[in-house]
């Protein structure tokens, strides 16, 4: 564990406006960086996420926004600094995290329910076999149909999850990240290729969590307009550097053209933010686990 | 007419069947256990979309044996180096599917070269060849059965263990993955597993039959069922049924037992097919919500 330094207790820190009764952040990265071989995805980052927030990680291919959910659930150590993530080593609190990746499937889909798939979010990752004829006890069967019915996916909590279309599969995705009842939620570009009905619908079920149980969310995602009305903070990462901030300031004219090294206009539009330049530009190649991702997420984007 | 009946009283002769019985206990309870281990095996391997490196490691598996064979060591052992190996193999060589396919296309050709030249080389009785890749399942020795027992337990003890965990992994690598599961070490443990459930069910059905007893049991019950305990449940029945019914049919008969298993498993396949079909077009046009779209305005 490279990142691994004396841990840190959530509180004060320089340079950090700690208003009194502000919660103590769920995820705390000190000066974390990344990197793969010779090439820096990114480093110095410092990161306070506290209960309730919605954090949209923005940012082009390859820029490490994967990497960073990766680091975050403790997949990958960081090259650099230190990150804590609910108060302990992130691979500690990997279980205690709910998280929803891309859409996409599996050939099990054919046969596995939606049902099963809130259930292995439950019990899953336990080993040995649970007795009884009717698989799991009815505390954990009445657990599944509540976060069923929560996430509004009730109508096919039988269905094989490859009859779905990809909005009810990721309806049925945040309902197994709920099911635990975690503190944080990641996501992973939840709402890509889907329509902006289903789109809105999704990151409404998120938002909704958080207002209610105070759940901190970081959301990785390409679209900032779906999310605009909810973010808190934006973090993006970029080829020369990041920047966090609220997203009035980070997405501007001027902060882009920084980030990018080039011109990059922002435009606000009926409360939409076009951005002209930034993803014109090529997506950088670099070697390493995350190439194969940045190309497969290439051909679903217009 | 009366070559069909000839031929059928060629195949068939249920004389002194109660005396045959007796001789093909041993056989009877492999049978059995075999039924079990490959209907259960067969689910993770129809989860996984592992059907064609089924049929790769048990190619290897038949050239280990038939090493096993022409150095005169115990064929069971030799079918499941051979297994094992190739499961590893095809386990390391290719985690994509794409990978995994083209490897097992290159070493199923290899292995099933290497069991013809030893068979060739073999000079003892040529049913002992035939059998291995077509199955013979009938007067199994007492040590054999002990052996094959012995591996179907470990077969069986390593799959409740992991179970549940394995489930999750194959249905959902990236969560699970994001939850901390050694996704894999399960995968590589899968791969044993699967092998030793092969190398077993090449002295039943034979290496070139595997498949149905470890791929169409399972793939029979998930068209009826996306249950976590029926899917089980079903492909240990139909696996059961399939072998234990392909022994007792072909005690009567001069045919080897695979054809009966082969076709029994089939037919259930089949079946489960059909049905889940009708399943589907029910679901489809059964309203999504009651009282919308119910009713059919005819013109």
């Amino acid at each position: 564990m490279t990142g691994e330094t004396p841990p840190s207790v959530p509180g004060p820190r320089a340079g950090d406006a700690d208003v009194p009764g502000r919660q103590a952040p769920l995820i705390r990265m000190t000066n974390g960086g990344l990197r793969y071989g010779d090439r820096i995805l990114w480093k110095g980052l410092d990161l306070d996420v506290r209960p309730g927030e919605f954090w949209a990680v923005l940012g082009p291919n390859g820029s490490g926004k994967s990497s960073l959910v990766q680091a975050l659930l403790g997949r990958r150590p960081l090259t650099f600094g230190s990150l804590r993530v609910l108060g302990a080593d992130p691979r500690r609190a990997a279980r205690h995290i709910g998280y929803v990746p891309q859409q996409g499937t599996a050939p099990a889909h054919d046969v596995v329910r939606a049902r099963e798939l809130v259930g292995y979010g439950l019990d899953g990752h336990r080993f040995g076999l649970r007795l009884g004829l009717r698989g799991r006890g009815a505390a954990t069967r009445h657990r599944i149909d509540a976060v069923l019915e929560a996430v509004g996916a009730s109508a096919y909590a039988n269905a094989p999850l490859g009859t779905l279309s990809g909005g009810e599969r990721q309806r049925v995705r945040i309902g197994q990240a709920l099911a635990t009842d975690p503190r944080v939620l990641l996501c992973d570009e939840p709402t890509l290729s889907l329509d902006l009905h289903h789109q809105r619908a999704v990151t409404e079920l998120i938002d909704r969590r958080r207002r209610d149980h105070g759940t901190a969310v970081v959301f990785v995602t390409h679209e900032i307009n779906p999310v605009l009305d909810l973010v808190d903070q934006v973090l993006y990462l970029a080829p020369h550097g990041h920047r966090i901030g609220p997203p009035e300031e980070v997405l501007t004219s001027r902060s882009l053209s920084a980030l990018y090294g080039s011109r990059v206009d922002v435009l606000r539009v009926r409360g939409r933010i076009v951005v002209v330049g930034a993803h014109d530009q090529q997506p950088v190649h670099h070697p390493g686990p995350d190439a194969e991702h940045a190309r497969e997420t290439d051909g679903a984007r217009p | 007419m009366m070559t069909a009946a000839g031929t059928w009283q060629q195949i068939f002769d249920f004389q002194d069947y109660g005396a045959l019985l007796g001789l093909v206990r041993n056989s009877l309870i492999v049978g059995g256990v075999l039924g079990l281990v490959g209907g259960l095996t067969g689910v993770f391997v129809v989860l996984r979309d592992l059907p064609f490196a089924v049929h790769g490691i048990s190619e290897l598996s038949f050239a280990g044996a038939s090493a096993a064979l022409l150095l005169g060591v115990n064929v069971v052992a030799g079918s499941i180096a051979g297994s094992l190996v190739a499961a590893l193999a095809i386990g390391a060589l290719g985690a994509r599917a794409r990978d995994r396919n083209s490897a097992i296309g290159v070493l199923m050709p290899f292995g099933l070269g290497l069991g013809v030249l030893f068979l060739a080389l073999y000079k003892g009785r040529s049913a002992n060849k035939f059998g291995l890749l077509t199955g013979q399942i009938v007067a199994i020795d007492d040590p054999r059965t002990g052996w094959m027992l012995a591996v179907s337990a470990l077969v069986l003890v390593v799959l409740a263990a992991i179970w549940r965990p394995l489930t999750f992994a194959s249905a959902d690598p990236q969560v699970a993955e994001a939850r901390g599961l050694p996704v894999r070490g399960l995968s590589v443990a899968f791969m044993l597993v699967l092998g030793l459930a092969i190398a077993l069910s090449v002295q039943v059905v034979g290496a070139l039959l595997v498949l149905s007893l470890v791929v169409t049991p399972a793939a029979a019950a998930s068209r009826v069922t996306g249950s976590p305990v029926l899917l089980p449940l079903l492909s240990v029945l139909f696996a059961v049924l399939a072998t234990e019914g392909g022994i007792l049919l072909a005690l009567g008969s001069s045919v080897p037992i695979s054809p009966y298993v082969t076709t029994i498993s089939f037919l259930f396949y089949a079946v489960c097919r059909l049905i889940g079909a009708r399943r589907a077009r029910h679901r489809r046009t059964a309203p999504a919500v009651p009282g919308v779209g119910g009713e059919v305005v005819r013109a």
